[in-house]
């Protein structure tokens, strides 16, 4: 077989002397366009298991690459004139010039036919081949070639970066956070060969353009970068090799070969630098080629196996290197957090390590993060009473059994359990069923229970089978639940108040959603006259009256709440009920003052908030759920979100419930495990408000991981012991 | 979790004695259900055909379609049928319904293959609203009629299921990818706010014996699903053909959630289902006829 390889870098060299290796009659010419000792970029990493997988693929490399190696177990992070310390992660680096040199050594010694410093410009230069391996780099001219076939997509970056070294020793991965007049710079930088390490520089592009670094040649550049990280080079000085500053370019192959063209490396797939690098996976690429080129003798076969095995592996790195790239392009979000919260973020930013993970990794960081989280409970409680008491805990639970004081209110840990019933209520009163499973959920250990959506007129109910307080009866029938929790428990009990809006007068959820009554159906009204489906009910344009006696209703419901002794009051903004129908500008088509743009369309619900904020104890707090967005094209997004959160909080609203999604049947969120984090996460952050989320948690370790990030401040968790608990009978 | 057996409907060359045969001897155990795929354009029996042919001579396992392509059906007619097969089988039928994945057997059957999804959607809300309304009998055993479940890899599939259904019927593969299947359907459930869990089936191949049984089975599988076309080589490794491998499947598909397992033979002869019967009682699992 004759092999013609296009490009000498380490994924070309790898493969080629892989396949000779195990192929010696091959004939195997490798093409490079540099002549053999130029090189650009400064060190490349590895992970203690791509090294494994070297040693298994060729031992004599493997042996040379480990002998130029340098090895380290801590990742540094300096931020805010603090340095914070996390060890255990096993990295080691080496020099792409010695990486090189290892290769092309291999080759020669194998038999291979190295042409270097030969350009290639079209592939019909080429002679003959059977199969042609493009390793050509993110340019790729055979992938450019054959495009159509490939069916590559490539997106560029918000942040700008440059690739610098510096003649500086370091013991440990080092992430350094800057800000000056400029803005926020960051930078990923590590040892690799004893004497000099990478310096990565990266900024937004705003920053970018405001230091002038746009106009600036390379010698200004350099200049600029030294000036910022004096305090962390001190002596050294960073180092240019024909670097320049550019955007991120995230490449993604549909196909990977085309008949008997086969692409590996950056000619393919690229993975943002802050996860790790590039050569890492394409050495791995060149593994696998050349594995599967050994198992199968025919072509076709093989280079399917080879993009079978390296696909799916390869995207779920991009998809991690996609978080982490988003990551430091809104790392602007993050500069209030406390250094040692903000470690922990940066840490678990990719959503492949958890706060076990850490701990199993330095437990000395993990105590720390249980300590800096107990204080900060402590402090967080401390100053709404006596700001005099000034305690530090020495010995502290995971971040899952830290307390949270939200007013007057003095919540155990951050766990909460919402339990739902077919058939909660009769007539909106309880029914013993339903007010047993609250009472079991109290007794589980969580910190919080919250009662599913409890209407506030008859009107007001998704399903004849809701919960109401709009009786005197109900406030009995909630006060023996309340009471029986707080006697027997430290749990806090948390009722949401809703109005169904055009999602009301439907059958219990048993069969499905939004299912309209056979027979007794109530009438509907609704921002605007538009149903929830086809097939539900057309809800009539709520008039002034309507929201006169729908706030009205929301504030006797307020009081009943008080009396039956709830802790906090919720309320529901979301989902597509009847105040969701006025935020979303799909449901709203308002003429008048309650409709048009985001500050109209929050006019009612603001209405609601002021005037229940006014009848609920200014001791007590208040917890607003809304939708962080529609889900749908043209919907409301997450940044208005943010804006919703913050009039929230201004008003006087003490912690945000975010949920996706429901506000039309047209919404299609990404379901999974954690699915909401990202949208609580970004609406903590911005609007710096408390939140609370699910999205189908069921261990302590990913609640850990929320509250130790700073993503979120309550969860709510769906163990799957919850069919059991619910259904326990009650000890009395 | 239990676990039922698939019918050789699809298998090319199975003669219609040997699907009576199959039926009558996975109905004495230690099977749970008797699952049908379904293909228009391919060498296969019509699948609710097969359930109809297999009800008269089995009483005890359910009947499972995982799935039938809803779009190609009518929804009147799809709604009469299943009413029918859930009547005559005394309750039995749990139907899975998705869009499928090949556009041929849209066109030849001619329906549009651009709305499939919509056309899903629709089926499901109308199927349940049919039975419950009684429109054209015969009466369903429970009011409402059968369990429906809904497959399909897309957010939207899931968004279906929980609007619409009792549950996900997921398309194979290992346990962790029926794990994040999982995940998913459970997320969808609990944020819609739909009490319990939604009831998880899936399903596996196997094919049990010696060298020329395993090669059989391969070989199936890749026509089966050439039209995958790489991907049909990684379902075919995927073949289940040892006692441990199907252990190991059971378990690991068990400890992700699963509420109940179809594994479908890819050779057909009524062996292959004593071998897998033999396994499944050796874990301990199902009940003796």
């Amino acid at each position: 077989m004759k092999i013609v390889i296009l490009g000498g870098g380490p994924a070309g060299l790898y493969s080629g002397l892989l396949i000779k290796k195990a192929n010696p009659a091959y004939d195997i010419t490798i093409i490079e366009r540099n002549a053999a000792d130029v090189t650009y970029g400064w060190g490349v990493v590895f992970s203690d298991r791509t090294l494994a997988s070297f040693q298994r693929a060729d031992n004599k490399t493997y042996e040379q690459i480990t002998d130029h190696f340098v090895i380290w177990d801590t990742i540094d992070v300096y931020y805010r004139n603090q340095k914070i310390s996390c060890g255990g992660h096993v990295i080691s680096s080496i020099s792409r010039k010695s990486l090189l040199n290892i290769l092309q050594n291999r080759c020669f010694e194998l038999g291979i036919n190295l042409r270097f410093s030969c350009e290639i410009n079209d592939l019909a230069e080429l002679e003959d081949y059977d199969l042609l391996i493009a390793a050509d780099g993110l340019n790729s001219i055979v992938r450019k070639k054959y495009e159509s076939s490939f069916k590559p997509s490539l997106e560029y970056g918000k942040a700008r970066y440059i690739w610098l070294g510096a003649n500086k020793v370091l013991d440990a991965f080092t992430f350094i956070f800057h800000e000056n007049e400029h803005g926020l710079f960051q930078v990923h930088s590590y040892p690799f060969n004893g004497t000099t390490s990478t310096f990565i520089i990266e900024c937004d592009e705003a920053s970018w353009l405001k230091a002038g670094l746009d106009k600036a040649d390379e010698a200004q550049s350099l200049a600029y970068c030294q000036q910022l990280l004096e305090d962390n080079l001190g002596e050294a000085t960073l180092l240019s090799n024909n670097s320049k500053w550019i955007s991120f370019p995230m490449l993604k192959t549909q196909h990977w070969h085309h008949k008997n063209v086969v692409l590996l490396g950056d000619a393919i797939h690229t993975a943002h630098f802050s996860i790790g690098s590039g050569t890492k996976l394409a050495m791995e690429d060149a593994i696998a080629l050349s594995s599967a080129l050994e198992q199968h003798v025919d072509l076709e076969t093989a280079l399917n196996e080879y993009e079978l095995e390296r696909k799916p592996v390869v995207e779920i790195f991009q998809k991690a290197a996609r978080e982490s790239q988003s990551y430091f392009e809104t790392l602007k979000r993050y500069m209030t957090l406390d250094p040692i919260q903000f470690t922990f973020n940066l840490l678990t930013r990719s959503g492949r390590i958890t706060y076990d993970d850490l701990r199993l990794r330095d437990r000395r960081f993990g105590d720390m993060v249980n300590r800096w989280n107990a204080n900060k409970a402590i402090s967080q409680s401390s100053t709404r009473y006596s700001s005099a008491v000034q305690t530090q805990t020495i010995f502290a639970p995971p971040p899952i059994f830290t307390t949270l004081t939200l007013r007057s209110v003095h919540l155990p840990n951050r766990i909460v359990l919402s339990p739902r019933s077919n058939c909660a209520a009769q007539n909106g009163m309880p029914v013993e069923a339903y007010t047993n499973q609250i009472q079991n959920a109290g007794s589980s250990g969580a910190g919080m229970v919250e009662t599913e959506q409890v209407a506030i007129s008859a009107q007001g109910r998704i399903t004849p089978e809701s919960a109401g307080i709009y009786h005197a009866d109900h406030v009995e029938a909630w006060k023996r639940v309340v009471e029986f929790i707080h006697s027997h428990t430290q749990a806090k009990v948390a009722i949401q108040l809703n109005h169904a809006g055009r999602r009301g007068s439907t059958r219990s959820r048993t069969k499905g959603l939004d299912r309209s009554l056979h027979e007794g159906n109530w009438s509907l009204f609704s921002a605007s006259s538009i149903p929830y489906t086809p097939s539900n009910q057309v809800p009539r344009e709520m008039s002034r009256d309507d929201i006169d006696s729908v706030r009205d209703n929301f504030v006797l419901a307020t009081q009943r709440a008080h009396e039956a002794g709830f802790d906090v009051l919720q309320l529901n903004f979301a989902q597509g009920y009847l105040l969701a129908s006025f935020i979303s500008p799909l449901t709203n088509h308002r003429k008048d003052e309650f409709g048009g743009d985001l500050k109209h369309r929050m006019r009612f619900p603001l209405e609601i908030f002021d005037a229940v904020r006014a009848a609920w104890p200014p001791d007590r707090p208040i917890s607003v759920t809304i939708s962080a967005s529609d889900c749908v094209k043209g919907g409301f997004e997450v940044d208005n979100a943010v804006t919703v959160a913050q009039m929230l909080k201004e008003h006087g609203c003490d912690i945000i419930a975010v949920v996706i999604g429901q506000t039309t049947i047209d919404s299609q969120p990404a379901y999974g495990r954690g699915f909401l984090t990202p949208f609580s996460d970004q609406i903590r952050n911005e609007a710096y408000v408390l939140t609370m989320v699910g999205g189908y948690l069921t261990t302590s370790d990913e609640v850990n991981t929320l509250i130790a990030a700073g993503r979120a401040d309550l969860c709510i968790m769906d163990p799957p012991q919850l069919n059991e608990l619910y259904w326990a009978t009650t000890a009395t | 979790m239990q676990v039922g057996v698939g019918l050789p409907s699809t298998i090319p060359g199975a003669q219609g004695q040997l699907i009576i045969e199959w039926a009558c001897r996975a109905d004495e155990g230690p099977f749970s259900n008797l699952g049908v795929l379904d293909r228009l354009v391919y060498d296969s029996y019509d699948p609710l055909i097969t359930l109809g042919t297999v009800a008269g001579v089995t009483h005890r396992v359910k009947l499972a379609t995982t799935i039938i392509i809803g779009p190609l059906h009518n929804n009147s007619l799809l709604a009469k049928t299943a009413a029918s097969l859930d009547a005559l089988s005394g309750g039995r039928l749990v139907l899975g319904l998705a869009v499928g994945a090949r556009k041929e057997d849209y066109d030849a059957s001619g329906v549009d293959y651009r709305d499939r999804g919509k056309r899903l959607s629709e089926q499901l809300s109308s199927l349940r609203s049919l039975w419950e309304e009684n429109h054209s009998g015969p009466k369903t055993t429970r009011h409402g009629g059968p369990d429906i479940l809904v497959g399909g890899l897309s957010d939207q599939s899931y968004a279906r299921m929980v609007r619409y259904t009792d549950g996900y019927v997921h398309g194979g593969g290992p346990p962790r990818a029926f794990a994040r299947a999982a995940d998913k359907a459970f997320a969808a459930w609990s944020d819609a706010g739909r009490p319990g869990k939604p009831q998880l089936w899936a399903q596996g191949y196997f094919a049990l014996g010696d060298d020329g049984v395993m090669k059989a089975g391969y070989r199936y599988l890749r026509d089966y699903y050439a039209f995958t076309g790489l991907f049909a080589e990684r379902i075919a490794a995927g073949l289940l053909t040892s006692p441990q491998a199907v252990a190991q499947f059971i378990r690991g598909y068990q400890d992700a959630g699963c509420d109940e397992l179809v594994l479908f033979p890819t050779v057909p002869d009524v062996a292959q289902l004593d071998r897998l019967a033999e396994i499944l009682q050796a874990q301990g699992m199902g009940r003796a006829g």
